[in-house]
């Protein structure tokens, strides 16, 4: 394996579990909601994923359960922000803090433990081909579901029905629920969803990236999933170039850092939420682009007026 | 249609329900910690017990819930006046660092200065380093429209990892045998205590209610405050600029998280080291929120949180409870609030499926 592989192999890596956060993110943000409790259900999911895997050998149904237990770690935050109106921010901050201090809660017994590895899907001859070989096939399943998932929620949004509803409740919650859509029921199947593939987010971390628990393994990866959605302008296949630009930023200074060049290793574990910041403001500066593409309704409480 | 909760907004703010929701979401919490024990194997009301009253049971911890209550207070009633402003300052866990920082820099870099203006400019530059770090989301907010809750947040692990370069490198004690620390603080680096631990600290953060207070009900700018929170439109309408509100209320928030770092470094720990707080930043927002973003409010449940904290410990100590507890046990009461929050300004009616066919009917 040469050093550009190795490269590419580890950006890969690194884009995947933000890219299942971000694109599970898209829609929850598509539908009007904004959960900033990715970084906790993520957390949850790791967690539960390593337990699952460690109890049943399978690495596979690990990641199924951390995807379940992020969504279900989301069923509080749904409860009050579709059933109570309460807020958004507030809500999901609650849900950040409470999916990591459940996370550190139920693997306090796990630290230390050896993981139990997600298989790669070797194709064999595909797989042994230089350069692509190694870079496009020989990935385990998750690398592979966020690419799928990407496409599929891309193909939902655009190209669907249902997706053409979960816009509509995103951009004016009063006239979809004036046609006779349901609004809450829409967000809280969007608000599941995201919990689902934030979970897998964390699997991903906790079963594939490094196979072992570690508490607050997540280290800002939720959040910056977050901003990776506001950095796509909410859409798909911004948020996969996106998550691989910041894969790519994270490897970078982990590379600068085996190499030395004498800087210290905390400035370059830095970069990615430096990155973070500069790619927020290289975006948002640009209004019009913002408010095009921002789903109007985001953050805002709906109530059906009876 | 199946029966449902409905929520029917109330005319006016229920006064019963604004001081009922946080004892309800209080009594809630303590119910939810109480299955939440015997989930862990422990007795619950043992370790209810244990967790929240033995705490309060002697001097020595009243003395330690103040210590813990000093930044919650400080940071709380700092996020209290930026939420009321509608400015989502999530990143005072990294203004508290930063404040740290530039408060050390006083008893790191100029030893010799050891007297009390030195302890008095540790203070001031502790504010002040938290300010310039709270400034930066504000400015890119103000500039760019960037959101400031994913940037302060974003600084918070910048600010982490800038302590910890510091007390690996370059600040580190030349005779701390490689230990990750600074030198350790003496004299009039040292906040003086007022009783047990309790630094001067607690008179600061006292005040800061009491400014938050004096600001929101009798000053021009809390009253800004104010409505730039319930109408941006009619604040634009007054004359106040939305941008400089942003900028003042984090600010604030940023100086009062910096002088609870300062604190926690000259008050309590005595030294810079990697992990000098263990998420008062972030439990601050559940006091403020939890305080209803009012002075007296952050007051009450800063010592609550506080609680949680000390309780963690004593549960830590006697019954072997998983340090997360007390984390977990305060995210479950933020969303208990938020939840019981509702009955303020809704009524709950429970509607079946035959009154919703009859109203149809009807």
């Amino acid at each position: 394996m040469n050093g550009l592989e190795a490269f590419l192999l580890t950006v890969i890596a690194a884009a995947t579990p933000l890219l299942l956060a971000a694109i599970g993110e898209l829609v929850v943000e598509r539908s009007g909601v904004l959960n900033l409790g990715v970084e906790g259900m993520m957390a949850t999911g790791a967690i539960v994923a390593f337990a699952v895997a460690l109890g049943t050998g399978s690495p596979l149904l690990g990641a199924l359960a951390g995807a379940v237990a992020g969504a279900v770690v989301a069923l509080p935050f749904v409860f009050l922000t579709q059933l109570l109106a309460a807020n958004q921010v507030a809500s999901g901050l609650a849900l950040a803090l409470f999916g990591l201090g459940l996370s550190g809660l139920i693997g306090e017994g796990f630290v230390g433990q050896p993981g139990v590895r997600l298989a790669r899907l070797d194709i064999p001859g595909l797989s042994d081909l230089p350069l692509i070989g190694p870079v496009l096939f020989g990935h385990d399943v998750l690398v592979y579901l966020s690419f799928f998932m990407t496409a599929a929620v891309a193909w939902f949004l655009f190209r669907t029905r249902a997706g053409l509803v979960l816009r509509a409740v995103g951009m004016n919650h009063h006239a979809a629920h004036a046609l006779g859509h349901p609004v809450r029921l829409v967000r809280t199947l969007a608000i599941l969803f995201g919990g689902l593939m934030a979970g897998l987010a964390g699997a991903y971390l906790s079963v594939s990236y490094t196979p072992q628990w570690v508490e607050d393994m997540t280290a800002g990866r939720g959040w910056i999933a977050l901003a990776l959605v506001v950095f796509a302008t909410w859409r798909p296949l911004r948020v996969l170039a996106g998550a691989y630009l910041f894969g790519a930023v994270w490897i970078l200074g982990l590379h600068a850092q085996a190499a030395g060049y004498g800087l210290p290793p905390q400035f370059l574990s830095a970069l990615p939420y430096l990155a973070t910041i500069v790619a927020l403001v290289l975006i948002s500066r640009n209004r019009i682009l913002t408010l095009m593409n921002t789903p109007a309704m985001i953050g805002q409480p709906f109530m059906p007026d009876r | 249609m199946m029966s449902m909760i409905t929520l029917e907004r109330r005319p006016a703010p229920s006064r019963l329900w604004s001081l009922g929701a946080p004892l309800l979401a209080l009594a809630l919490a303590v119910a939810l910690s109480g299955v939440l024990f015997a989930a862990l194997g422990h007795p619950p009301l043992r370790a209810l017990y244990v967790y929240f009253v033995e705490p309060l049971t002697s001097w020595w911890s009243l003395e330690e819930l103040a210590v813990k209550a000093t930044p919650l207070l400080l940071i709380g009633a700092g996020l209290a006046l930026a939420y009321r402003a509608n400015v989502w300052n999530i990143g005072a866990e990294g203004q508290l660092i930063m404040g740290a920082i530039a408060g050390s820099a006083v008893p790191i870099l100029w030893p010799d200065w050891n007297n009390p203006l030195a302890m008095a400019a540790m203070l001031a530059l502790g504010a002040l380093g938290g300010a310039a770090w709270a400034a930066i989301p504000a400015f890119l907010k103000n500039r760019f429209n960037t959101n400031e809750i994913l940037t302060s947040l974003m600084l918070v692990y910048v600010a982490g990892l800038f302590l910890d370069w510091l007390v690996r490198g370059p600040w580190r004690d030349p005779m701390g045998f490689n230990f990750p620390k600074s030198v350790a603080f003496e004299g009039w680096h040292v906040l003086p205590t007022l009783s047990g631990r309790v630094h001067l600290g607690f008179v600061l953060a006292l005040l800061a209610i009491f400014g938050l207070w004096l600001m929101l009900s009798h000053m021009r700018f809390g009253f800004a405050v104010r409505v730039q929170g319930v109408s941006p439109r009619a604040a634009r309408f007054s004359g106040f600029s939305a941008s400089a509100i942003t900028m003042r209320v984090m600010l604030i928030s940023g100086a009062l998280a910096g002088l609870a770092g300062i604190g926690e470094v000259a008050g309590t720990i005595g030294h810079l080291q990697p992990a000098i707080s263990p998420g008062y930043g972030f439990a601050a927002i559940i006091v403020a929120v939890l305080g209803r973003l009012s002075p007296w409010g952050v007051l009450a449940a800063a010592f609550l949180l506080a609680l949680t904290y000390l309780g963690g410990e004593s549960a830590q100590l006697a019954l072997n409870m998983p340090a997360k507890v007390s984390q977990a046990l305060q995210g479950m009461l933020l969303f208990l609030i938020l939840g019981a929050d509702v009955l303020v300004n809704y009524r709950i009616t429970w509607r079946s499926g035959r009154d919703e066919k009859r109203e149809e009917a009807e």
